[in-house]
C-alpha cells in the first residue's frame, strides 16, 4: 500500500515525486511510456523558464510561474542540470505591438516579476545584434532562462528515486476504483493500492480524472511544431526572442538552447487527436516564416531535426491550471498544465504537498533526504587534466561513442546504470546527447544499441528506440531468407 | 609525441596516404583511427567493384582495404586505433583521446586529413511526419546488416538514389527483405549507372525519379510513407500523392565531408564541396595540412581516392623536405556553366610536375557534350564526353604547358565548362 500514487512521469509528476521524497511516506509514480519525459509535453516544448509577465494576474498560472521561476537556481544546482538565465525579449516590430508591451509590462508588475523593463530599439540591438532592423522596442525580462526540459525531469526523477520514490514504467492506467479510503489503480498488467492519487497525466489527465470523478473535464491537444538548427546558427540569438503574444499562445520564438543550438517555433494549432504528434510541411514553413519576422538571418537549411510538442489545454474558463483535491476525497488533480507549466512545476509540487497535508496525509520530514543528485560527468566540459584522471580510473571515459557531441562510453554506461536509468536509444540520447548532434545518430546509434544490449543484458533485437514496439532491428541477418526458403520447401517447389 | 606526418583516419584515403608517404622515404608516420579496425567505410562494403583501376581486378571493400592494411603492417607504420581526435590546431598539434593514453597532444610536421564523410540525416531534408523507429541512413543500415548481422527492417522504401542506397537495395533483396521503391527527388539518379543496372534493374526494383517522401507515418515503428511526384521546383504535387506501407525508410540523400576538425584548425572550406579549399598539392590554406579522399570531396570510386591520397602524401613528403614551393605564380580554378565544382580550386604553377588532375561534377545530365577548359577566351582543352551525370565524377588532366599563356607566363585563371553541342 502506497501513501501516494502519482500518475504521469512528466515534469509535473516528477517534480511532485521529488517534493514528496522529502517526507517519510511511501510514494509510487506510474508512467505509461518507458521513461520519464518521454511521451508528452515535457519532452517537446520551448525549453524555457518564463519570467511570468504573460499570465493574467490572480491566476494560478501567474502565481506559480513567478514562484517556480525563482526556485530554479537552487534546484538546478542541487540536481546538476545546466540552466542559463539568458533573459527574454518580447520584440515589437510596430507601434501597435509596442502598446501590447506596456500591457505585458503592467501584468509583469502585478504578477511580481522582478527585473523587467521596456527597452528601445538601440538597446535591443545591443543585446541582440542579429534581430531584424525593423525592431521598435522590446520588453526585456532578465529572469527568463533556458534549460534542457527532459534533462530537468530526468534529474528530478533520479533524485526522487535516490530518496525512495518507486517508479514503474510501461504501465498504462486503465481503471481507478475507490473502496474504504483505498484506491485501486489498475494497469494493463498489475494493480497498485494507494491512499492518495495525484493525477499528473498531462494530455490524458482528463481520462484519468473521468475514471474517478463525476466532475468531468477535458484536455484539448494544441500542437506546436519546432525546428532545431545546427550549433553553427546558435550565435543568432543571445536571449529568448518572443513576439507579441496572441490568443493562441506566445507566438513564434527564436532562442538559443542550453546546448548551443538555435530553436525556432512553435506554431499553434488545435488538433483533435492527442496522438497526432507529427510535423507537417505547412507547420514547419509557418514556424520558419514566423521566426524570420524576428531574425531573418538564420539558414533553415541548417536544420538538424524537427519535432512537434502538444500543449495540454483544459476546457475551463481562462484556461487556468486545474490543481486541487477533486470531489473524490484523496484524488488530487494537477491538470491542464500548459505553458508556463514547466516553469511552474516546482511551485506546483510545493502546492500539491500542501494540498496533501490539508487532505490529511501525515507528512513528516525525513532526516536523511538528500537534495543533491549524484553529479553527472560531462566529458565535453572537463579540462584535459580532469579527463586524464577520469580515464585512468575508468577507461570507458576514453572511448568516444558520439563524435558530434563528444560523448564517451563511460557517460552512456552511467546514464543506463543510474536510478531511473536509460532503457532505450532515445533514453540515452536525452540523458547524454549521444545522437543529438548534426549526424543525428547515424554514426553512434549502432554503438549505443550495442552498449544498451550489453548493459541491460538484452538481445539486440529487443532494444527499442523509445520502448513499446519501437524496436530498432527486426531480425537476424539471413532469417528472412531462411524463412522464405522454408515457405518454398513447404509449398513443394 | 612528435611525428613527421600524422594522418587522421584509416579509411582508404588515410591508408593510401600512409603507404605512399612510407614508400617516399618517411618513417615517422602516425595514423589515428577512431574505429577498432582500419579500413573505414570499406569494412562494411562487402560488395565487389572496388579496385578495377588500382589493381586491375574486382575486389570487395574489405579486400581492397586489406591490400593497404597489409602494407601498413609490413612497413611497421604506427597506427592508433580506438582513438578520437578532438581538435587540430593551426600549428599542427593534434589533440586526441583513447582509453590507454587518455588525452594526448601530438605534434606533427605535416598533417593529412582523411576523415571521410558522413550521411545527411532526416532533419537536414525536413521530411514531415512522426518520429518512429525504422528510419535509418543507408550507411547505418549497411553497418547493421553487414557488420552486426541484423536486419533493420523487412519492407523497405529508400529515399535517394545515392550509391549506398542503391547497394543497400540489392543487399536487402538478397537478404530476403522487400524493397518497394527507390524514390529520387531529382530527375536523374545521383548514383553510378552501373549500380542502377546491377542493384535495381536486375532485381526489378522500381526507381521513381522526380519523386519524394512527403510524410512518414507510424507511432512506434514506421508503418508507411506517402510519396509524391515533384514539379520542376522540387515542390511535391499533392494530387500525385501515394501511400506505400513499409516498416523501414532508408535515407540515401547525400554525403557531407566531415570537416569539424578542419574548422578547428582554421581551414577554409569550399561551400559547394563541403571540403577544404586545396591547391594542386592537396594542401589547404593552412601550411602543411593536406586533405584527400571524401573529406575533401565525395568521390564515386575508391580507386580515385587512392590516387588523391598518393598526391596528398607526396606533397606532405615534399613539404617536410622543404621541397614544396610556397611562393610562386598562382592560377585560380573556376567552375563555369554546367560544372558544379572543381577540385583543386587553385594551382601554384611552380609545384606542377607534368600535369594537374582536376575532379569535377556536372550540374545536370548531358549527352554528347564537351568539357572545355578556358583561360579568358582562349580554349586550352576540349574533351568529348559521351554522357555526363552528377552521380559520376569527371577527371580532366591538364598538362603543365597548357597553363602557359602566349608570352610563356602562367595564366591567371582557368575555367571548366560544359559545352553542349
Amino acid at each position: 500500500m502506497y501513501d501516494v500514487i502519482i500518475i504521469g512521469g512528466g515534469v509535473v509528476g516528477s517534480s511532485i515525486a521529488r517534493e514528496l521524497s522529502k517526507y517519510d511516506i511511501k510514494v509510487l509514480l506510474i508512467e505509461k511510456e518507458d521513461d520519464v519525459a518521454s511521451g508528452g509535453a515535457s519532452k517537446a516544448n520551448s525549453a524555457i523558464l518564463h519570467a511570468g509577465y504573460d499570465p493574467v494576474p490572480g491566476t494560478l498560472k501567474a502565481k506559480l510561474n513567478v514562484r517556480g521561476n525563482e526556485m530554479f537556481d537552487e534546484l538546478c544546482k542541487d540536481l546538476d542540470v545546466p540552466m542559463k538565465r539568458v533573459g527574454s525579449l518580447v520584440a515589437a516590430f510596430s507601434q501597435d505591438e509596442v502598446e501590447s508591451l506596456y500591457k505585458l509590462y503592467d501584468r509583469g508588475l502585478k504578477n511580481g516579476v522582478k527585473n523587467i523593463s521596456i527597452i528601445s530599439a538601440d538597446m535591443v540591438k545591443e543585446i541582440e545584434p542579429n534581430i531584424n532592423d525593423t525592431i521598435v522596442a522590446a520588453l526585456y525580462a532578465k529572469t527568463a532562462g533556458i534549460i534542457c526540459p527532459y534533462g530537468f525531469v530526468i534529474a528530478l526523477a533520479e533524485n526522487a528515486a535516490q530518496n525512495g520514490v518507486e517508479f514503474v514504467f510501461n504501465q498504462e492506467v486503465i481503471s481507478i476504483d475507490k473502496e474504504d479510503d483505498v484506491f485501486t489503480v489498475k494497469t494493463q498488467d498489475k494493480e497498485y493500492f494507494g491512499k492518495y492519487i495525484v493525477n499528473a497525466a498531462g494530455l490524458y489527465a482528463d481520462v484519468i480524472n473521468n475514471m474517478v470523478s463525476d466532475k468531468r473535464f477535458s484536455i484539448h491537444p494544441r500542437k506546436g511544431e519546432y525546428l532545431i538548427l545546427d550549433k553553427e546558427e546558435g550565435y543568432l540569438a543571445n536571449t529568448v526572442i518572443f513576439q507579441v503574444p496572441t490568443k493562441m499562445g506566445k507566438g513564434i520564438l527564436v532562442s538559443p538552447t542550453v546546448d548551443g543550438n538555435l530553436l525556432i517555433g512553435p506554431t499553434s494549432e488545435d488538433i483533435y487527436n492527442k496522438e497526432f504528434r507529427k510535423t507537417t510541411y505547412k507547420g514547419l514553413e509557418k514556424a520558419i516564416k514566423g521566426a524570420k519576422k524576428s531574425v531573418e538571418k538564420f539558414n533553415e537549411r541548417k536544420t538538424i531535426t524537427q519535432f512537434t510538442g502538444v500543449r495540454a489545454v483544459p476546457d475551463v474558463d481562462g484556461e487556468d491550471f486545474i490543481i486541487g483535491e477533486s470531489d473524490v476525497k484523496g484524488f488530487i488533480n494537477v491538470a491542464g498544465i500548459e505553458s508556463p507549466g514547466f516553469t511552474s512545476s516546482p511551485a506546483i509540487a510545493e502546492m500539491v504537498g500542501e494540498i496533501l497535508k490539508d487532505a490529511g496525509l501525515n507528512m513528516v520530514e525525513k532526516d536523511n533526504f538528500n537534495p543533491k543528485r549524484k553529479p553527472v560527468i560531462r566529458f565535453n566540459e572537463l579540462t584535459d587534466e580532469e579527463r586524464n584522471e577520469l580515464i585512468k580510473k575508468n577507461p570507458a571515459y576514453g572511448k568516444i561513442i558520439c563524435r558530434c557531441e563528444t560523448v564517451t562510453e563511460g557517460e552512456i554506461i552511467d546514464a543506463i546504470r543510474r536510478p531511473v536509468g536509460a532503457k532505450s536509444i532515445d533514453g540515452v540520447k536525452r540523458r547524454v546527447r549521444a545522437g543529438m548532434g548534426r549526424c543525428q545518430g547515424g554514426f553512434c546509434s549502432p554503438r549505443v544499441l550495442e552498449i544498451l544490449s550489453r548493459e541491460l543484458n538484452a538481445d539486440p533485437l529487443n532494444v527499442t528506440k523509445f520502448g513499446g514496439r519501437s524496436n530498432v532491428l527486426t531480425a537476424k541477418a539471413k532469417e528472412y531468407l531462411i524463412n522464405s526458403y522454408k515457405e518454398l520447401l513447404k509449398s513443394g517447389v | 609525441m612528435e611525428y613527421d606526418i600524422v594522418i587522421i583516419g584509416a579509411g582508404p584515403a588515410g591508408l593510401g596516404a600512409a603507404v605512399e608517404a612510407y614508400e617516399k622515404g618517411v618513417r615517422n608516420i602516425l595514423i589515428i583511427e577512431r574505429d577498432s579496425y582500419p579500413g573505414g567505410i570499406l569494412q562494411q562494403c562487402i560488395h565487389n567493384g572496388f579496385g578495377l583501376i588500382e589493381f586491375k581486378e574486382e575486389l570487395s571493400g574489405p579486400e581492397y582495404a586489406e591490400r593497404f592494411i597489409e602494407k601498413v603492417r609490413k612497413y611497421g607504420i604506427n597506427m592508433m586505433l580506438n582513438t578520437m581526435v578532438l581538435n587540430i590546431s593551426s600549428d599542427k598539434i593534434v589533440k586526441a583521446v583513447n582509453q590507454e593514453n587518455g588525452v594526448m597532444e601530438i605534434k606533427a610536421k605535416a598533417i593529412i586529413l582523411a576523415m571521410g564523410c558522413r550521411e545527411r540525416p532526416r532533419g537536414a531534408i525536413s521530411i514531415p511526419g512522426t518520429r518512429p523507429a525504422g528510419i535509418f541512413t543507408a550507411g547505418t543500415a549497411q553497418r547493421y546488416v553487414n557488420m552486426e548481422g541484423y536486419m533493420p527492417g523487412k519492407e523497405i522504401v529508400i529515399l535517394g538514389s545515392g550509391d549506398i542506397g542503391l547497394i543497400m537495395a540489392r543487399r536487402f533483396t538478397l537478404e530476403g527483405a522487400t524493397v518497394k521503391a527507390v524514390v529520387e527527388l531529382m530527375p536523374y539518379s545521383s548514383g553510378l549507372t552501373r549500380n542502377i543496372v546491377q542493384c535495381l534493374d536486375d532485381f526489378g526494383i522500381p526507381l521513381l525519379l522526380s519523386h519524394t517522401v512527403i510524410e512518414i507515418r507510424g507511432k512506434e515503428r514506421v508503418e508507411g510513407v506517402t510519396i509524391a511526384q515533384v514539379d520542376e521546383n522540387k515542390k511535391p504535387i499533392l494530387s500525385t500523392a501515394k501511400y506505400i506501407s513499409c516498416d523501414t525508410l532508408i535515407l540515401s540523400v547525400g554525403l557531407i565531408p566531415e570537416n569539424e576538425l578542419s574548422k578547428s584548425a582554421g581551414i577554409m572550406l569550399d561551400p559547394v564541396t563541403g571540403g577544404p579549399l586545396v591547391n594542386e598539392s592537396m594542401e589547404t590554406n593552412v601550411e602543411g595540412i593536406f586533405a584527400c579522399g571524401n573529406v575533401l570531396q565525395v568521390h564515386d570510386l575508391v580507386d580515385n581516392v587512392t590516387k588523391e591520397a598518393r598526391l596528398a602524401a607526396d606533397s606532405a613528403v615534399k613539404y617536410i623536405n622543404k621541397m614544396l614551393i610556397k611562393e610562386g605564380r598562382h592560377i585560380d580554378v573556376k567552375a563555369g556553366s554546367g560544372i558544379r565544382y572543381v577540385v583543386p580550386q587553385m594551382v601554384n604553377y611552380e609545384n606542377i610536375d607534368d600535369k594537374v588532375k582536376f575532379h569535377m561534377r556536372p550540374t545536370d545530365v548531358y549527352k554528347n557534350a564537351y568539357i572545355t577548359v578556358k583561360s579568358g577566351d582562349k580554349q586550352i582543352i576540349r574533351k568529348k564526353m559521351q554522357r555526363l551525370t552528377p552521380g559520376e565524377m569527371i577527371l580532366i588532366d591538364v598538362p603543365k604547358d597548357k597553363f602557359l599563356s602566349d608570352d610563356l607566363s602562367p595564366v591567371g585563371e582557368i575555367t571548366f565548362e560544359v559545352e553542349v553541342v
